[in-house]
């Protein structure tokens, strides 16, 4: 009897032991779900999740506080993927959150209009716009993610979003058309005629 | 020791025997003929499949035959030239043939009619360059891929240490095409010259030039040309047998060496370069003669033409003006294309300029082109597995690109595809097959950009975030430090009156000073 109840404890402080090591010597940083989560959202930061960035709103959702539908840029392909990662039903886009674009925009700034009040660059949440203090400022398009944080503190309304010119490098070819309307009625009834 | 390649010949998967055309434009007597100059030309500034160059001529300008239009200083460029001798009256945004249908900017001139040469700078000596000078001489005369492929030949050319054996690809392979059969009986000389440059620039002993079985006056022709040249030991001609598409890079190589280039790879990787014959022809003439890439032979063929045949013809020429010179179209034209039948691209219009793609101009008449049938589902019969010259599995393909799968296309190697359309050819279901392999490799790009500008989006919001914070921080401790500052000093009131003060005065400032 006495010698189960030592050998038992001895194991479980044994296993305890490696388990609390283990804890301390393997521990996760950071949260690897919010990481899968933030991988499949645009990283436009437009925050019309509600939330200051992408990342905030990967948290959230991985907390399981918010819903997976409140992405406009990611869109219905977006809440697909979220909702694959996660084994969870697909959605309709919270159209209180926005709507989704048809084809990706960016800003740009109407220079002569631009009197140079910084303040769409503090806006800008991947510092894709440069300029200096009553100097004209411009969006470096390339890093325009599209979105139109910059728009609402510009004092002159100086900024407008257009859609990205389709040329010959970045056109695509078309999804080829659904399978027509198979004829089959038509041949069935002649030969039965 | 090995057989060297082109011993014994190999084969590919798949691929189809299809009935040849080309005798329909080979009737006539050598050297085929020039077209006459155009009054107007125009030429798309981008014309490969590489980086856009920079336009370095202007409007009004006058130029001369063979003045670069674009500087050919970027690692994957290519520069086009002026055709002719005349007047610059545009640079504006022209339809050209490609499949989206849009416009691009090209260059437009006004042929003086003179066709004066601007000064050139031939080199007869070539093997005093060294290879370096060769490659820039060769990316200046803004020489292509003319097999098809359009990318810049110097490019191909630049890194290139581990090649042992050249190959020329005079196996064209599309039912119609006959420009490069053509050159090779009219211009053998041409070809071996290239050949010899392109060995001397990769110091490689031996070239292979491969075509197909029934030439047999090309090989007559080449056979001449390497004894003329007294290249026997350096240069082979090699026949392959006929059998769509064995003109394409990879399979050719497969043919010649039994070995497969990986998927994703270049024949680069086995040691090998790869090269169109009209290519080689046109390093030849840019390095010996000096002259820039400015024609081609082209054949104008089907049976919608009057007289089908091949020719010498600028690049900016419209192609109304090359049908012209064949007497125009036969009354059961149906479609005018750009290329082959298989992989040619269908044109809108036949005032599109020629372009250095522009092998032929293939006029269909309405009983080559089948009506349009309707599309029927995938009875998964596997004609289209038993055709494709990569091994691929086109109905599986085409089931996960239809229901938009990206990512299960991966492992089945959608981008080994060479859009060669022998699928297409047999299915009996009449699904467009190389259409959607093209938007699902259209799609795969574009997903990898857009991930490609999500992570630079994160990373420059992190990097911003960690500015801001830093900023904070550093806010915070200034603060700090200045309360211990007022604390410890000895006049502790006297201080705080003066700052009190000093936070008065700056509060009266307007705001928005320190913006």
């Amino acid at each position: 009897m006495s010698m189960a109840v030592i050998s038992l404890t001895l194991l479980a402080l044994a296993f305890g032991l490696a388990l609390g090591y283990a804890a301390i010597r393997f521990r996760v940083q950071g949260n690897p779900i919010a990481d899968e989560i933030e991988a499949l959202l645009p990283q436009t930061q437009c925050g019309q999740c509600g939330y200051p960035g992408c990342r905030p709103y990967a948290e959230a959702i991985a907390a399981g506080t918010e819903q997976i539908n409140r992405c406009p840029p990611g869109g219905d392909t977006g809440i697909k993927v979220l909702a694959e990662l996660l084994g969870t039903e697909i959605l309709a886009l919270d159209e209180g959150a926005g709507v989704e674009k048809a084809l990706p925009e960016v800003a740009i700034i109407h220079e002569d209009a631009c009197i140079g009040c910084t303040k769409c660059i503090q806006a800008c949440p991947v510092d894709a716009i440069v300029g200096a203090a009553k100097l004209m400022h411009t969006v470096i398009t390339a890093e325009c993610t599209g979105c139109e944080l910059c728009i609402p503190p510009c004092p002159v309304d100086c900024i407008d979003m257009v859609v990205e010119k389709i040329d010959l490098q970045s056109w695509r070819w078309p999804k080829p058309a659904a399978i027509r309307n198979i004829p089959i009625s038509v041949e069935v009834s002649d030969k039965v005629a | 020791m090995l057989a060297p390649i082109g011993t014994y010949l190999h084969s590919f998967p798949g691929g189809l025997k299809l009935k040849h055309y080309k005798a329909m434009s080979c009737q006539q007597s050598l050297p085929v003929p020039r077209l006459p100059l155009s009054a107007e030309y125009v030429i798309p500034v981008s014309q490969h499949s590489g980086s856009e160059d920079k336009l370095i001529v202007t409007v009004g300008q006058k130029v001369l035959k063979g003045t670069a239009f674009s500087s050919s200083e970027q690692a994957t460029g290519a520069a086009i030239h002026a055709p002719t001798s005349g007047l610059i009256t545009a640079i504006e945004a022209r339809p050209v043939p490609h499949q989206s249908g849009l416009k691009a900017l090209c260059v437009i001139m006004e042929a003086d009619g003179e066709d004066r040469w601007a000064e050139m700078n031939p080199c007869p000596d070539y093997q005093e360059l060294t290879a370096t000078e060769l490659i820039t001489q060769v990316r200046a005369a803004g020489i292509v891929g003319l097999g098809g492929a359009v990318f810049p030949t110097a490019t191909k050319l630049a890194g290139t240490e581990k090649i042992h054996t050249l190959i020329l690809n005079g196996a064209e392979c599309e039912p119609y095409i006959a420009c490069d059969e053509i050159l090779m009986q009219q211009a053998p000389e041409k070809i071996i010259q290239g050949a010899q440059i392109l060995c001397e620039i990769l110091a490689i002993p031996q070239a292979i030039i491969a075509i197909e079985d029934p030439m047999e006056n090309c090989q007559k022709s080449l056979d001449k040309a390497i004894l003329q040249a007294g290249a026997e030991a350096l240069i082979k001609v090699v026949k392959v047998p006929m059998l769509y598409p064995e003109g394409g890079e990879r399979q050719l190589v497969q043919v010649l060496t039994g070995e497969e280039v990986p998927a994703g790879g270049l024949p680069l990787s086995l040691g090998l370069l790869v090269q169109n014959v009209a290519t080689v022809a046109a390093i030849s003439d840019a390095i010996i003669h000096g002259k820039p890439l400015l024609e081609r032979i082209v054949t104008v063929t089907g049976n919608g033409i009057v007289a089908p045949q091949n020719m010498v013809a600028s690049f900016g020429t419209p192609i109304s003006e090359l049908v012209d010179f064949c007497g125009g179209y036969t009354p059961s034209i149906a479609r005018l294309i750009m290329g082959g039948p298989l992989m040619g691209l269908a044109l809108n219009s036949d005032s599109l300029p020629l372009i250095k793609a522009s092998n032929c101009i293939l006029g269909l008449s309405s009983a080559d082109v089948s009506s349009t049938q309707p599309e029927f589902p995938c009875i998964n019969c596997g004609f289209c597995v038993s055709v494709c010259p990569a091994g691929l599995l086109p109905q599986t393909l085409q089931t996960m690109i239809r229901s938009e799968n990206f990512s299960a296309l991966e492992p089945l190697h959608l981008e080994a595809c060479i859009e060669c359309g022998c699928c297409d050819y047999v299915c009996p279901s009449h699904i467009p097959l190389v259409n959607y392999f093209r938007y699902g490799k259209d799609q795969l790009q574009q997903l990898a950009i857009d991930k490609q500008k999500s992570t630079l989006a994160r990373e420059r919001y992190e990097l911003r975030e960690q500015r801001l914070e830093k900023q904070q921080t550093e806010r915070r401790a200034r603060h700090q430090k200045r309360k211990q500052a007022l604390a410890g000093s000895a006049d502790k009131q006297t201080s705080i009156a003066a700052a009190v003060a000093r936070a008065k005065a700056k509060k009266q400032q307007p705001e928005g000073s320190d913006s």
